[in-house]
């Protein structure tokens, strides 16, 4: 029994990676029905510029070791106008009915951005040092020892989705994301630039891709080839949770997580493919997903 | 008083027609007249192309006539693969025959997968069938008695000359290429063909027209899954190795839509003029390694958002051209009643 | 008096296929012009030109004196020009209030705002946070006026405002136009009931199959007169009451 309650946890916890890797992409599909399927490989773009640029300082300035945390936000910041002038540039000149244009560009980023990551950092497996926060533990009531890494990533996961269902309820940006999501053509009758839209929420999305590449880079380690791996990780945990809310995502993530660890408990080679066939068991019962928004 | 009629073919059309035919009986008789040195390669090239031809044509059936773009049509080319082994392999079926056996098998498979991949639309199909596709390659990667992760070999060749192996599987290509392609046309040219582009074009439309929508959208899939089968084994049929990672690898679906989209998407010849380019490319460039995949990505990208119709696409605008012309053209005749 | 609005020999097509085959039409400020015409005559076609959602050429539309044919949607509501449109199209996702506020997007100044919306549609007040989806047909039709007067127009053009009202609303509905009309607000409607259309307007467009059929001072056309420009008959080209 305590076996089975320290699984479930452990998958909670990978769920909210998972939620991380998935919110841009939900972003993104919601407000302009853009599918980003260079999202995994943008993910592992985050997490390798930020071991460069801590590889950079440590050369820099080796015995300040709080200068990396110090200098995320910058790396946030520049994950933002990254996002915004792929928009503006280049993604705003493919979207339209016809999927097919969004679906080839993205994709020939994917494959660009895993050759170029593969020239530059060869495919050897490499991860952020945390100073330990990695290995550090803590141990709660019955027995059962999380990962304090683990946990902060899942407090994160949280504290995101909230403030992106804020952003999207309370602010007038979102309200705006709102209205081109409905109706693209009122929308600009009001008034509204849907192409400077499209990239804040372009924008958006690469900070939290950028977030999602750092921790992701702490918790494990990562190779230039994972990228489709993390796509499908996050695509699955939209389409479970069910389109048109985050917190849905979150709740998606949270249970291919958690299906993905009793996957590896059973058998290691199993885990991935038990969390596959979950997802394709609830499309073909609950397309829909658990809590779709009504509206389309 | 002049009648109206409808036409399908045009004046490049006839012409090209008879050179196809030289070059198809050209190329089948290569066994004979090359040279000794080159004939076993230049048979297992053609053989490749062959392959990648063959899946290009099938994921431009689905995507630019079917409107349905995948990103899982590998999930069926190593199936195909894998079919045609186990069926030579242990149930001791000639090869050859493995070959088509395993496309119907693919075929049959897609039926059942179509139930779920149909649940989705638009992009998140694409990312949909690619799940399905990994789940294909982790299922046949955990099978022990297909070698597993890594991979096993076609042994039922044992005993035939590798010159009589050489041949027939060439020969076989040739005959699969040829008729893939005929396939493709014949089916756009016929009323399913008219129907699919009209529901390409706007689906309500057509459903309110009287076309069963659904039913031929699953016609074009299990078709299409046809083909990428055929691909599948005839490839492992030359390659005689496979491993899971190698025949659902993602890559397939890229090669074909580099092919598609540089060709010209929603056009036959465009899959064919993309095929020889990529094998241009690949001949002087597949050296370079990751520089030659960022080259191709880049490509794809340039001409997705500045060249839309591929370069065959932009031919046809500029020169109307048409090699394998689907449109039906009204043309006045001039015999009839004045 | 030179005309608020013009539009020249205005053509317009949905891909190869023409809806507008030339049309001459003015508004002057403080004005309430009415178009009527069949299903397809072209009414809503007019409208979306005007407002830039279907694409015209620069010369063949004029807003004071300046041409704005083909101009994108945010760059004309942004000179003053308002669309109700047909169905009313809200924003599904977003309540009263926020569909309200969407119309104030383009930035301009003036007296319509939230509160004065409200005055002159209490009931929306009473919902304000409520789904836009969840309100009566009525009560919508509000809400995309509202909408459209929180950009503070010179001009609101509006579609189709009755469709699929009951009688007892679209009584309410137009009772507000004179409110709206009171600061000098200039109006075209676009209406399927002609004799609505004659007693609010002060001039009237008949249009046919993409052209203008008939066209003059409401209160001298005649009854036979519009039914034959609405139906197509072959005199009923013409225009009526003088030039306006």
């Amino acid at each position: 029994m305590d076996m089975l309650l320290q699984t479930v946890l452990q998958g909670a916890l990978l769920g909210g990676l998972y939620c991380l890797f998935a919110l841009g992409l939900s972003l993104m599909y919601g407000v302009m029905r853009l599918t980003n399927t260079a999202q995994g490989d943008f993910i592992l773009l985050g997490s390798f510029t930020a071991i460069a640029v801590i590889a950079g300082l440590k050369i820099l300035a080796p015995e300040n070791m709080w200068l990396p945390l110090l200098l995320s936000p910058l790396l946030l910041i520049v994950a933002f106008g990254f996002g915004y002038v792929l928009q503006r540039q280049v993604l705003n000149k493919v979207l339209g009915k016809d999927p097919l244009p969004s679906l080839v560009v993205t994709f020939g980023l994917s494959i660009v951005i895993q050759n170029l990551l593969l020239e530059v950092f060869s495919a050897d497996p490499r991860s952020i040092e945390s100073a330990g926060l990695n290995t550090a533990s803590l141990q709660i009531p019955g027995g059962i020892t999380l990962g304090v890494l683990p946990v902060l990533i899942l407090f994160l996961a949280i504290t995101t989705t909230f403030g992106l269902q804020w952003m999207f309820n309370h602010t007038a940006l979102g309200r705006g994301f709102r209205a081109v999501s409905d109706d693209l053509e009122i929308a600009q009758l009001m008034g509204l630039n849907a192409k400077r839209l499209y990239a804040y929420a372009t924008g958006i999305a690469f900070m939290l891709i950028t977030m999602a590449g750092v921790l992701q880079g702490m918790r494990t380690t990562v190779s230039p080839s994972d990228g489709p791996m993390l796509l499908l990780f996050a695509f699955e945990a939209v389409i479970i949770g069910g389109m048109g809310s985050f917190w849905g995502t979150l709740a998606g993530a949270l249970l291919l997580g958690m299906t993905q660890q009793i996957g590896f408990r059973f058998d290691p080679g199993w885990g991935i493919w038990f969390g596959h066939i979950v997802f394709l068991l609830l499309l073909l019962v609950r397309p829909q997903g658990l809590f779709p928004k009504t509206v389309g | 008083m002049h009648t109206l009629k409808v036409s399908r073919s045009n004046a490049a059309s006839r012409p090209a027609l008879i050179v196809a035919l030289l070059l198809v009986t050209v190329a089948a008789s290569i066994p004979i007249w090359a040279p000794e040195e080159v004939r076993s390669a230049w048979m297992r090239e053609f053989v490749e192309i062959a392959c990648y031809l063959v899946f290009a044509l099938m994921w431009n059936l689905l995507a630019g006539y079917g409107g349905m773009v995948s990103i899982g049509q590998q999930a069926y080319f190593g199936f195909g693969g894998y079919v045609m082994l186990m069926l030579s392999n242990f149930l001791g079926v000639n090869p050859f025959l493995s070959v088509l056996l395993a496309a119907l098998c693919t075929a049959a498979m897609s039926i059942p997968v179509s139930f779920v991949a149909f649940r989705l639309q638009g992009g998140y199909f694409a990312v949909g069938t690619w799940v399905i596709a990994e789940v294909f390659r982790l299922s046949f990667a955990n099978l022990a008695f297909v070698g597993g992760g890594s991979g096993t070999s076609l042994t039922a060749f044992a005993g035939i000359s590798k010159a009589t192996r050489e041949q027939t599987t060439f020969w076989l290509a040739l005959a699969c290429m040829v008729f893939s392609i005929a396939l493709v046309y014949i089916f756009l040219r016929s009323k399913r063909g008219l129907a699919l582009m009209a529901i390409r074009d706007n689906e309500v439309a057509a459903e309110s027209q009287g076309i069963a929508v659904q039913k031929t959208k699953l016609a074009v899939y299990v078709v299409a899954s046809l083909g990428a089968g055929l691909a599948g084994g005839l490839y492992y049929l030359s390659n005689l190795r496979i491993t899971p990672d190698a025949a659902f690898s993602v890559n397939w679906t890229a090669f074909a839509i580099f092919m598609v989209v540089i060709g010209g998407i929603g056009r036959i010849e465009g899959p064919i003029v993309g095929a020889l380019i990529f094998w241009i490319l690949n001949k002087f460039f597949s050296d370079y390694g990751s520089w030659y995949l960022i080259g191709l990505g880049s490509l794809a990208i340039v001409i997705t958002i500045y060249f839309k119709q591929g370069l065959w696409g932009y031919a046809q605008q500029q020169w109307g051209w048409s090699l394998f012309p689907t449109q039906r053209r009204l043309k006045e005749s001039t015999k009839g009643k004045s | 008096m030179t005309a608020l609005l013009q539009t020249h020999a205005l053509t317009a097509f949905y891909g190869d296929a023409q809806a507008l085959f030339g049309i001459d039409f003015e508004v002057h400020q403080g004005e309430m012009v009415a178009i009527i015409g069949a299903n397809g005559a072209g009414k809503s076609t007019f409208m979306k030109a005007l407002t830039g959602l279907v694409s015209t050429q620069r010369q063949q539309i004029s807003w004071k004196g300046q041409a704005i044919g083909g101009l994108a949607p945010s760059d004309i509501v942004k000179r003053g020009i308002a669309l109700v449109p047909e169905g009313r199209r809200l924003f599904p996702s977003l309540n009263v209030e926020e569909n309200l506020l969407m119309g104030a997007s383009a930035g301009r100044k003036g007296e319509w705002n939230l509160q004065r919306v409200f005055e002159l549609f209490p009931i929306l007040k009473e919902k304000r946070l409520q789904p836009s989806t969840s309100l009566s047909g009525g009560q919508q039709q509000m809400v995309a006026i509202g909408r459209a007067l929180m950009s503070n127009p010179a001009v609101l053009l509006c579609d189709e405002l009755s469709l699929g009202l009951a009688p007892i609303v679209i009584k309410e509905i137009y009772a507000a136009m004179p409110l709206i009309c009171a600061q000098g607000m200039t109006a075209v409607i676009v209406e399927q009931d002609v004799s609505k259309a004659k007693e609010v307007s002060s001039r009237l467009y008949c249009f046919q199959e993409g052209q203008v059929s008939l066209h003059g001072t409401s209160s001298s056309l005649t009854q036979e007169q519009i039914s034959k420009a609405y139906f197509g008959m072959p005199d009923a080209h013409a225009a009526v009451g003088g030039d306006a």
